[in-house]
């Protein structure tokens, strides 16, 4: 409806002047600015994924899935994998977690990773051939992560990947029950689509001879090697690394480990471990860790699933020595700083085999001899904004350079390397990593979400799940995982929800239709501030007028 | 509520619209070429619910009468923000004659319209608690006396506000107001004062007696259109936050309704011909606490001596509750 018609003249104006004459906003004293600030869960990735964006469009429904993944690949090239064996901290973050229950982010990166490779999306076409030829040393998530960043950005890229098959740590210590091999097949095969060359059983023998040949390399060699401690055994005593007990099964020869398992670690691998030990047909599967519960390292899903799989934990407990099928076991107590220590009693326990999972090495035997290459704590050294080596044009990322020792932090720094050594080649300084302003919780207005609990992937029975390999869970259907990427609240970026344009008592907000959200009308806002309260994610900032 | 049930699309049926939403599901409000009846430059305070309570309710009544809308106004803050001379914020056919009269304007115009066969215009009597439950009152009971066809919106701010914050016979128990300060024994309005005017509206047996806030967009909407497709007397009644006479913020309006009505003080109700017929659940229980202490003029319930008035509200929020069981059952 336009505004009021102009009023008729008959020498005198009859008709009312109108309102719009004069401007409010004169009497403001704040006035109201949309603002967009970063959500916990993004900030949470380490990937660097724009989960809020994703998300967002898968929202739309069918037509946004693809939008989606492209968004998630624009990170991590490996949405469906990491859709599997993420331990999102994505979630952990989420907002909605103090509203009901945390938005299930990684079962809608799982659907779109599965969707994209059902329909056979393809990766984006690398950029305008930049004439670099930068070398891979490791195909691990770190690396193929680098890889793919490199040659998006026009550069040649080989990996080299000592083992027979390409995937580091997600082939050969990640089990087939939480990542099946098609698709972490399917997701490289698409990396090596984009023009990566990956050369399997291709060892990087010399730092130097690598650097003769290619203009940068980047190091992300894992850390594959099992840590070792001393225990004293008997001759008798079967002690055998989990690390290799995962690399054997994933590479198809299953070892013998005998009716009754000890898995000695607290970690993820010794969760894996014991897991594995049950489907190879250990009725018994025991964890011996040191400390408690509260301090285990292993995430608390996978220590849920273990049990879940009738894995026993003997919680504040070391093996002091393994003689045959006898393994001695001495009770710990936390000392006044929470320590482990001895407390001079033990127990024995039955176990055919003793599988360590104590942690892991980096093999860094490339290095060997190489002095500016400094490598500290077990692992490389590395700058932290660059991620560059002492060595001018080698860089490193992944679990042998310093950080978490996660698939998804092997991801974020292998793209973070791929930009250094992009900016390296160019002469250029790599810009710093901007520091977001976050959209915390209390910025919210919870009321406007409705009640919608989390969509939760169905598990396999837990009988079922010992039996085989066979994938423990399930993935979303489309109308599931619509359905839970709607419960993203979407914190501190409008969504067009339409709360200030219709709650504005003044009438001075403006909507400017689909995807291009509103306009504040400052002739007439009095800064009254509802928009701001009002607004469900916290997009509005009031801020103090100057005049 | 009957209301229109809106899927959970990011938002369910609270926010005012969302980008997933058909055209067919949106709120009045959401569309951008609404017709914003009460148009920007009006002279309300900042943050005043009964301008933004007024554009809701004319704005579904345009789009449900389809523009064929008459309107008389009370004498009030409505009046007085929106038509300062020569000015008028209103764009429907709109008119003020006296404080007392406005239910007697709009009887004579549904008469007149009628009597010229012009009865696809339909006619809105509309002003503040002062117009309707005070100075207004025999008027507008004459108008449900006599079943006129003509919709009544009571706008219920609680008290006289543009002329200083004076008490009106809907000031609730304890506030306090130019007129009834917080001093002595009993501070603020007397205990026991206040009328209902939903339940006077409902004891005429008209044929639609409804209760509002601006807390829920989609309730006033629907309530509003039915009672535009209903012949005969109707009322509805919205209570309307103000800042200014309650000693809130300006930012608050909203959220002071919401906890009006999640704390059992204010009931959400429809009814027909005197019955009873709908009530708003609460969703998230509130303590009247949340309702109470952001508003200035019950600052005296926290002081020491005001606990036996805090008590008070307790107890009405309560009876509402049984009342109206607005639990729905629930503990």
């Amino acid at each position: 409806m336009s505004d009021h018609d102009a009023p008729p003249t008959l020498g005198l104006s009859t008709g009312p002047a109108t309102s719009l004459a004069y401007h409010t906003g004169a009497w403001r004293t704040e006035r109201p600015v949309y603002v967009d600030l970063a959500p916990p869960c993004s900030l949470a990735c380490p990937s660097g994924e724009d989960i809020r964006a994703w998300l967002g469009s898968t929202q739309e429904g069918e037509a946004g899935f693809e939008a989606a993944w492209r968004q998630i690949v624009a990170a991590n090239p490996l949405p469906a994998v990491m859709g599997r064996i993420c331990y999102h901290p994505c979630q952990a973050a989420c907002n909605r977690g103090e509203v009901d229950e945390e938005v299930g982010i990684n079962a809608v990166e799982r659907f779109l990773g599965d969707t994209a490779i059902a329909r056979g999306w393809a990766l984006p076409e690398p950029g305008a051939s930049s004439g670099r030829r930068v070398l891979v040393v490791g195909s691990g998530p770190a690396g193929l992560s680098a890889a793919y960043h490199l040659r998006r950005r026009g550069h040649e890229v080989v990996v080299r990947e000592a083992a027979a098959q390409p995937g580091g740590m997600m082939r050969y210590g990640i089990p087939a029950y939480r990542l099946p091999r098609d698709v972490l097949a399917a997701e490289i095969r698409r990396i090596e689509a984009t023009g990566v060359r990956i050369e399997c059983g291709a060892r990087v023998e010399s730092l130097d001879e690598a650097q003769a040949e290619f203009d940068a390399v980047v190091l992300t060699v894992g850390a594959g090697v099992a840590h070792h401690v001393d225990i004293p055994a008997g001759a008798a005593a079967k002690i055998v690394d989990a690390i290799d007990v995962l690399r054997d099964v994933a590479s198809g020869h299953a070892p013998l480990l005998g009716r009754r398992v000890a898995v000695y670690g607290g970690g993820n691998t010794a969760m894996d471990a014991a897991r594995t030990a049950r489907r190879l047909g250990a009725q018994d599967a025991v964890v011996v860790y040191r400390r408690t519960r509260e301090q285990m390292p292993a995430h608390p899903t996978e220590l849920e699933d273990a049990v879940g799989e009738g894995v026993r934990v003997q919680w504040l407990s070391t093996i002091s020595e393994v003689s045959g099928p006898t393994v001695t076991i001495e009770r710990m107590e936390l000392d006044e700083d929470g320590r482990p220590r001895g407390t001079g009693e033990f127990e024995e326990l039955d176990a055919d085999t003793v599988m360590l999972a104590v942690g892991q090495e980096a093999d860094l035997s490339l290095l060997a001899g190489v002095t500016d290459v400094e490598v500290r704590d077990g692992v490389i050294a590395v700058d932290p904004g660059t991620l560059m080596t002492g060595r001018d044009g080698v860089f490193a990322a992944g679990d042998a350079s310093p950080g978490s020792r996660t698939a998804t932090f092997a991801i974020g720094r292998g793209a973070r390397a791929a930009a250094a050594v992009d900016a390296w080649l160019a002469s250029r300084v790599l810009p710093a990593e901007p520091v977001l302003r976050e959209a915390t919780a209390d910025r919210l207005t919870p009321w406007y979400y409705s009640d919608a609990p989390q969509q939760h992937r169905a598990e396999l029975e837990a009988a079922r799940r010992v039996t085989g390999f066979e994938e423990v869970l399930t993935g979303l259907d489309a109308e599931h995982a619509v359905f839970e990427a709607r419960r993203c609240m979407s914190c501190g970026s409008c969504f067009e929800c339409d709360n200030c344009f219709g709650m504005c008592p003044d009438d001075a907000i403006r909507k400017l239709g689909p995807g291009m959200r509103y306009e504040i009308d400052y002739d007439y806002c009095k800064g009254c501030g509802i928009c701001a309260a009002e607004c469900p994610c916290g997009a509005i900032d009031m801020i103090p007028e100057v005049r | 509520m009957s209301t229109v049930h809106i899927p959970f699309l990011q938002t369910g049926t609270l926010a005012v619209g969302g980008r997933l939403l058909d055209d067919a599901e949106r709120s009045v409000q959401s569309h951008a070429d609404r017709p914003s009846s009460l148009t920007k430059g009006h002279r309300a305070c900042q943050g005043c619910a009964e301008a933004l309570a007024a554009r809701w309710v004319m704005d579904t009544a345009v789009e449900a009468t389809d523009g064929r809308l008459v309107v008389a106004n009370a004498t009030g803050c409505l009046e007085v923000f929106s038509t300062l001379y020569p000015e008028s914020a209103w764009k429907p056919p709109w008119i003020h004659s006296l404080f007392a009269n406005a239910a007697a304007v709009a009887t004579g115009i549904a008469s007149s319209l009628h009597a010229q066969g012009r009865d696809d215009v339909r006619v809105l009597a509309q002003g503040g608690d002062g117009g309707t439950v005070d100075i207004g009152l025999a008027a507008v009971s004459g108008m449900f006396e006599r079943n006129d066809d003509v919709l009544y919106v009571c706008y219920d701010n609680q008290g006289y506000m543009n002329t200083g914050v004076q008490r009106s016979s809907a000031t609730p128990a304890s506030a306090r107001t130019a007129t009834t300060p917080a001093v002595g024994r009993h501070p603020g309005a007397p205990q026991g004062t206040g009328k209902s005017m939903v339940k006077i509206a409902m004891a005429h047996e008209i044929p639609y007696v409804a209760s509002a806030t601006v807390a829920d967009l989609r309730d006033l909407e629907h309530k509003v259109r039915t009672a535009m497709a209903i012949r005969g007397a109707r009322y509805l009644h919205v209570l309307v936050p103000c800042p200014l006479g309650w000693g809130s913020q300006s930012s608050e309006s909203i959220s002071l309704s919401r906890a009006a009505v999640q704390s059992g003080i204010f009931p959400v109700v429809e009814a027909r011909a005197g019955e009873l017929t709908d009530v708003q659940r609460i969703r998230e229980r509130a303590d009247v606490e949340e309702y109470l202490r952001p508003q200035a003029r019950f600052a005296h319930l926290f002081k020491p001596g005001g606990e036996d008035g805090l008590q008070r509200w307790r107890a009405l929020a309560e009876a509402n509750i049984r009342h109206y069981d607005l639990l729905g059952g629930r503990p």
